[in-house]
């Protein structure tokens, strides 16, 4: 039996068509993928991230505590609020989880990590926890709505609880604000403004119908996937994991490795890798002509198979199939894809694709 | 959730629809049931016209936002035609399954193969029974 977030009867009254997902009943569309994604691109769209999970750290060695769990540098936050996107590693540099930290004071930081990963990562986080006396409490009591789009933090400011509206309103990017059992965050995972919001479970439902009723379009988990994609933000499972490091997927910008004295897990690992040589790269890449990508197809250059796409799909933005893919480091420019059989020429493109609803590679 | 399900198509399980034309040859598609759980369409690669086909076999691809999925030919025939506007236009199958949205056009080998399609009833229940 999939579990079920507490907006799941709210999906089902309005319309959502609903799939497993990860051990999860969500809503995959609520009726068109397309149209949902262009909302997000073009005015403001929603999604239910109350599976993932909310993890408060607290303790008076937090920051020290982070500082050794995390491949980012939690010390690049001096401000309270500020966010940080980083790689949890294991010893030998594979990838536990990719998530995201706030500072909020000097005892209480908070992290965000994914729905698949929670059981293992509590186990990890708790068990290197424990030498820097830091509790770790997951918050299952949370929910959260992800509102996003050009139009996002507008239509849910009067949402937001008085208390927090301003504070809420005044956020750089990639920051955040709380009052009470509120939170939100100026962060995302579509390549667009917005906020993500957290609040207590109970009044959640009541959130996701007000941002309806206010001209936010319910979206499902096909969207926020095309919309990642064209952002170029990594999906854990798909592009990197145990088995990868963060500097063969695309992720050596997470990594700090200054200052040099700073000792976190998976350090001595990702510098015999990068000493070695050879690593394999993470490239962005367009179909020339009509098909449409997709993870696990071979790439290569001439005769040589040179690596495989990750993520891969159709970008309703551009009207074009895009992927991301890991080949290796002495691959060409000039790539093909292997579709059923057909090779199909392909284009290394930066990522990412699409940010703030304007395409940013040429067509 | 119900799909138009037209009272004078055969149907397959793998969701398939078949008109019978008037000049002996046959118009075939998915069903909008079909068309509803694969999602927005993006992309159809059609089989190539002149090509001969034996009942059972994939013919064509549909690729939605979620998945490529396979069309399998019910019927043994050659391909007399196909809908080269879906090209352009994947998105008919979605809007208009057993219209705009067909997908090729066969001249049967084997007409007796017919009979092991499913009528329209049949056919609701089956995709009844298919949902999740």
């Amino acid at each position: 039996m999939d579990r079920k977030t507490v907006l799941n009867q709210t999906h089902r009254d309005m319309g959502a068509r609903m799939v497993p997902f990860g051990g999860w009943d969500m809503p995959v569309n609520y009726g068109s993928q397309i149209e949902e994604h262009h909302a997000v691109r073009r005015d403001a769209g929603m999604f239910d991230v109350c599976h993932m999970t909310v993890v408060d750290l607290r303790g008076p060695r937090v920051r020290e505590f982070l500082r050794h769990l995390l491949a980012n540098d939690v010390d690049k936050l001096k401000t309270a609020g500020k966010a940080l996107y980083s790689c949890m590693l294991k010893p030998d540099g594979g990838v536990i989880d990719d998530l995201i930290v706030y500072f909020l004071t000097e005892d209480w930081f908070r992290m965000v990590v994914n729905a698949a990963t929670t059981d293992k990562d509590l186990a990890w986080i708790g068990g290197e926890a424990e030498a820097f006396d830091v509790a770790v409490e997951a918050r299952f009591d949370t929910g959260m709505i992800a509102v996003q789009g050009p139009q996002a933090r507008a239509r849910a400011e009067p949402l937001l609880p008085s208390e927090l509206r301003a504070a809420a309103m005044a956020l750089k990017p990639f920051s955040a604000a709380y009052a009470g059992d509120w939170f939100a965050g100026r962060t995302g995972y579509t390549g667009e403004d917005g906020f993500e919001i957290m609040l207590p479970e109970a009044e959640t439902p009541a959130l996701w119908r007000a941002l309806a009723a206010a001209g936010v379009q319910p979206c499902g988990l096909g969207a926020r996937d095309t919309l990642r994609l064209e952002a170029g933000m990594n999906l854990y499972g798909s592009d990197m994991d145990e088995s990868l490091t963060p500097l063969e997927s695309g992720l050596a910008w997470t990594v700090a490795l200054e200052p040099a004295e700073r000792d976190f897990i998976g350090r001595t690992a990702l510098e015999k890798q990068k000493a070695a040589g050879g690593v394999a790269v993470f490239t962005g890449l367009v179909l020339e002509g009509k098909g449409v990508l997709r993870g696990h197809q071979k790439v290569f250059d001439g005769d040589r198979e040179v690596g495989e796409i990750t993520s891969g799909g159709f970008s309703p933005t551009l009207e074009r199939s895009i992927a991301m893919a890991r080949v290796a480091a002495d691959a060409g420019d000039a790539l093909e894809v292997d579709i059923r059989g057909k090779r199909l020429p392909l284009r290394r493109v930066k990522m990412p694709f699409v940010r703030n609803g304007k395409p940013c590679i040429d067509l | 959730m119900s799909n138009d399900v037209p009272s004078d198509l055969k149907y397959t399980k793998s969701h398939e629809w078949v008109r019978i034309d008037d000049d002996g040859v046959v118009t075939i598609g998915i069903t909008d049931h079909a068309q509803e759980l694969l999602g927005d369409l993006v992309f159809v690669e059609l089989p190539e016209v002149g090509s001969q086909l034996a009942a059972g076999t994939e013919c064509a691809v549909v690729e939605s936002v979620k998945a490529a999925s396979d069309v399998y030919t019910p019927l043994s025939g050659e391909v007399v035609e196909v809908n080269d506007a879906l090209a352009e236009a994947p998105e008919t199958i979605n809007q208009e399954a057993y219209e705009g949205g067909w997908i090729f056009r066969l001249r049967l080998s084997d007409p007796q193969e017919l009979d092991a399609l499913m009528d329209a009833d049949t056919y609701a229940e089956h995709a009844e029974s298919d949902e999740h």
